[in-house]
């Protein structure tokens, strides 16, 4: 049910403001539901039309008991189309609801303008219901178990894509092999000169260096492909319908990853909008009470986990409160003076300017690597914790931070997942797939490893390898093939 | 929301318990045996720890990954148990690994009468005895005023204005008379009453040790989750012995340790007692299980127990289980049971938790 009446004035008035603000984004819609429906929509992602599999159907039991036991309730919901589909709660205050569409104006603002964003499909409500009905399609002429299982094993695999793969040109134009020298030219010199400008040794060298080019190029891929998905799609021997699939799988998966990579900027955007909004226009003086409980609640540190709301907020303020007093730049970082840095204020007034800079070009990777400063990770009290065999608990382990900061990018890079590559597809010459892991002091979850394992085994029909390295044995490769799961040590 | 995305969700979710149940038969051995259920049993429902019903995919380890936290603390200070995932999720993801799922005990029954290949069991007694279960669905033009149904008391005097041509749109005004005046009402739903009683025996003696207990505990749930199952009311007695017996309650059944004797005989004489004073034989079902290690006060007693069973025991009940944990010395009672022939007796040794699984198949296997 589209909102009328009360509602669409506030939506107005509120708009009118977030745009003079600077902010910009197409139509939103808001739809009121109540909370079965609300649950209904998170479990498909916002989407009300999905394909069946029962993943969503185990999210939706999950959201449904945790909000009939009180542990957890969904405010709001937008989704990244054109026009703006968002979702109020039938049952929220009325404060709740301005709160709401103040804070959906962020993110519309974010999904509009954000640059992570500007590739990913505004008309993905179609798509996806297309998605839909391709595969009840292939339910109804290929059986049920059939084609969930063959989903089952796509999802299984659907984060190891290249999540720059949209706005990047990965593979080198195709260059004929024929026009590539064969071996090396020597520079022309007389014979008395020639072992200086042509030293054999580095003839030698540039000589295996062409061979080694040529034999990458024999290679297959010819450079590792991060967007395994594809690869697959491309290459695995599957029937039409099983190739499709994958390519909604994969398709879904880019959709929604830039959501993942910018998690913390875009709920701190939407809160950073939010808050100004309402408390200096929307807010009425009877509502102030249940406006600092909802905000609060939304920004609040629970068990000293980090709280991506309150982590992003914070980050947008201290931008801004840095450019208006021109805080930065070489003068401030070279003054050691803790009061004169602390007092130091320019007038330059920047501060709103800087943060929509922000907005449009950073993901979370380069807003915390830019603008994550000392004093910010001290004044926000950030530690990393480590987990303590002996006490069979996570524990506060540094404050230092550098080692605050290199975690904290850790976790962010490549969204959160393990780095991995397609190395060859024709291992051993037996057109078995080898997959490299980029092992940088994190070893994978055996369990779910070898799991994967078997479903990429049966997207590829062949044998797959994973090498990777596991602490206190070294590099290992884990297998998996027909007679199931095995491992070596290199 | 439209019917149809509503839908949509109830067959996923449907799927989902399909995928659930398939999890819990093909681990049904496991949870049998591991006991993990009993305890985490409410009125009707079981909460079974399903780890890992998500899609795989590969990921980093979680306790080597650690993360990044927010507040006061010094280093080395505990965060709190270890079931923190690292992840940046706030609100939005719980921190539990391990999905919890809810069953009903009649679920887990069918779960088990399937796996187990349970024939259903076949009721005597007065199957035509009814009581009823009585629900508030009907309506009636007579009741009491606190059972008014507004709804329909308003449906049927619009549909009169309406039919009378009193009703005006523009000033939708609905007045009810007396005549259209509506209440709830109670119907009365039959079901058949088939009582059943479960007669749990135990040795108690020195020998019989915590471990011991803890099968016969085990192997007692699950009989008891099927027979549940079967009948709609289900008593249960609970008979402990050494040289002596005597009646006491489910706590004590479990945990109380005597020293001394054993005799058999005594435990049957009580259940035999119990049956011909408070159970008539043509309406209840009776089911009576034995565990004891084996051992027995002499010959004699075996004898005597012998004769018990088939001339006061056997007659009258559906079903005797035997049940023999291991550890006893000596002559093992099981030889007395294996000469008496009678197809409601059977005996089960139950020696170790995996035992308990084809224990529990052996004595409701033959659907009695």
């Amino acid at each position: 049910m589209l909102i009328t009446g009360e509602l669409a004035e506030l939506q107005r008035e509120i708009e009118e403001i977030a745009f003079d603000y600077g902010l910009s984004f197409p139509e939103v819609r808001y739809e009121m539901v109540d909370y079965q429906t609300v649950n209904l929509l998170a479990a498909y992602d916002g989407f009300p039309i999905r394909y069946p599999h029962w993943r969503f159907g185990m999210e939706y039991e999950r959201l449904s008991k945790s909000y009939a036991y009180g542990l957890h309730r969904i405010y709001e919901m937008v989704i990244n189309t054109i026009p703006i589909y968002a979702y109020l709660l039938q049952s929220n205050l009325m404060v709740d609801q301005k709160l709401v569409m103040a804070h959906v104006c962020g993110h519309a603002d974010f999904f509009t303008n954000n640059y992570w964003f500007s590739h990913t499909d505004r008309k993905m409500l179609d798509e996806v219901a297309n998605h839909s009905a391709r595969i009840r399609n292939y339910i109804d002429r290929f059986g049920h178990e059939r084609v969930e299982n063959f989903l089952d094993a796509c999802l299984s695999l659907d984060n190891l894509i290249d999540i720059h793969a949209a706005g990047v040109r990965r593979r080198a134009p195709h260059v004929d092999e024929d026009d590539e020298p064969k071996t090396i030219k020597k520079i022309q010199a007389k014979d008395y000169m020639d072992s200086y400008i042509n030293p054999p040794e580095f003839l030698a060298n540039q000589q295996r260096r062409l061979e080694n080019e040529q034999a990458q190029l024999k290679k297959f891929p010819v450079e590792p492909e991060r967007d395994v998905l594809l690869f697959l799609q491309e290459y695995a021997p599957l029937e039409n319908w099983q190739r499709d699939v994958l390519g909604i799988v994969r398709e879904e998966a880019y959709y929604f990853a830039p959501q993942r990579q910018t998690k913390i900027m875009n709920e701190g955007w939407a809160v950073f909008w939010h808050t100004r909004i309402m408390t200096n226009h929307m807010l009425q003086p009877g509502e102030i009470i249940d406006y600092a409980e909802h905000h609060s609640g939304t920004v609040a540190v629970h068990s000293g986990r980090l709280n991506p709301y309150r982590l992003g907020y914070e980050l947008f303020l201290d931008i801004e409160d840095r450019w208006n007093r021109g805080a930065f730049g070489p003068e401030y970082e070279d003054c050691q003076d803790h009061n004169l840095r602390k007092n130091w204020d320019k007038k330059l007034g920047k501060g709103l300017e800087k943060v929509f800079e922000v907005r449009r070009i950073y993901n979370d990777v380069g807003f915390i690597d830019a603008f994550l400063t000392e004093e910010f990770a001290r004044e926000h009290k950030l530690f990393t914790f480590e987990y303590n065999e002996h006490a069979n608990e996570y524990e506060i382990a540094s404050r230092a931070f550098q080692d605050v900061k290199q975690k904290l990018l850790f976790q962010l890079t490549n969204f959160g997942q393990p780095i991995i590559d397609v190395v060859d597809a024709n291992y051993d010459n037996r057109g078995e797939l080898y997959l490299v892991h980029h092992h940088e002091g994190i070893d994978l979850d055996r369990p779910y490893l070898e799991a994967t394992l078997s479903n990429l085994f049966a997207v590829w029909g062949r044998p797959v390898h994973l090498e990777t390295v596991v602490k206190d044995k070294g590099e290992i490769i884990f297998s998996h093939g027909p007679d199931g799961s095995a491992t070596w040590i290199i | 929301m439209n019917y149809s995305t509503a839908h949509r969700i109830d067959q996923d979710a449907k799927r989902f318990r399909q995928i659930v149940h398939g999890h819990v038969r093909q681990n049904l051995r496991k949870y049998i045996s591991n006991g993990e259920l009993i305890g985490r049993q409410g009125k009707d429902l079981v909460s079974i720890p399903i780890p890992q019903i998500e899609l795989p995919h590969i990921r980093f380890g979680g306790k080597q990954m650690g993360g990044v936290g927010q507040g006061d603390g010094d280093v080395g200070d505990p965060l709190g148990p270890g079931d923190q995932d690292g992840s940046l999720g706030a609100g939005d993801q719980p921190g539990a690994h391990l999905l919890e799922v809810e069953m009903s005990l009649e679920e887990l029954a069918e779960i088990l009468g399937e796996e187990l290949a349970l024939p259903r069991i076949e009721p005597k007694g007065k199957k035509n005895v009814e009581g009823g279960k009585v629900r508030y669905t009907g309506i009636r033009r007579v009741g009491p005023e606190s059972l008014r149904s507004f709804k329909r008391t308003y449906r049927a005097a619009l549909k009169r204005q309406m039919t009378a041509g009193l009703y005006n749109p523009d000033r939708p005004v609905v007045i009810p008379i007396r005549d259209d005046v509506r209440y709830r009402s109670w119907n009365v739903y039959p079901q058949p009453q088939n009582s059943a009683v479960i007669f749990y025996m135990m040795d108690v003696s020195g020998s019989m040790t915590r471990h011991k207990k803890e099968l016969v505990r085990l192997t007692a749930f699950w009989i008891d989750t099927w027979l549940r199952h079967n009948y709609k009311s289900l008593t249960v007695r609970y008979i402990v012995h050494d040289a002596a017996a005597k009646e006491v309650d489910q706590h004590t059944f479990y945990h109380l340790r005597e020293s001394g004797g054993t005799k058999i005989s005594s435990a049957y004489q009580l259940c035999a007692r119990l049956v011909d004073e408070e159970y008539d034989p043509a309406e209840w079902n009776m089911y009576a299980f034995h565990f004891s290690d084996g051992e027995n006060f002499g010959g004699q007693d075996d004898r005597l127990c012998q004769e018990m069973l088939e001339e006061r025991l056997l007659p009258h009940m559906n079903l005797f289980g035997y049940g023999q944990v291991p550890g006893g010395y000596g002559r093992m009672f099981m030889e007395t049971i294996a000469q008496i022939e009678d197809e409601k007796l059977v005996g089960a040794k139950i020696n170790d938790r995996d035992g308990i699984f084809d224990a529990i198949k052996v004595f409701l296997g033959k659907g009695l």
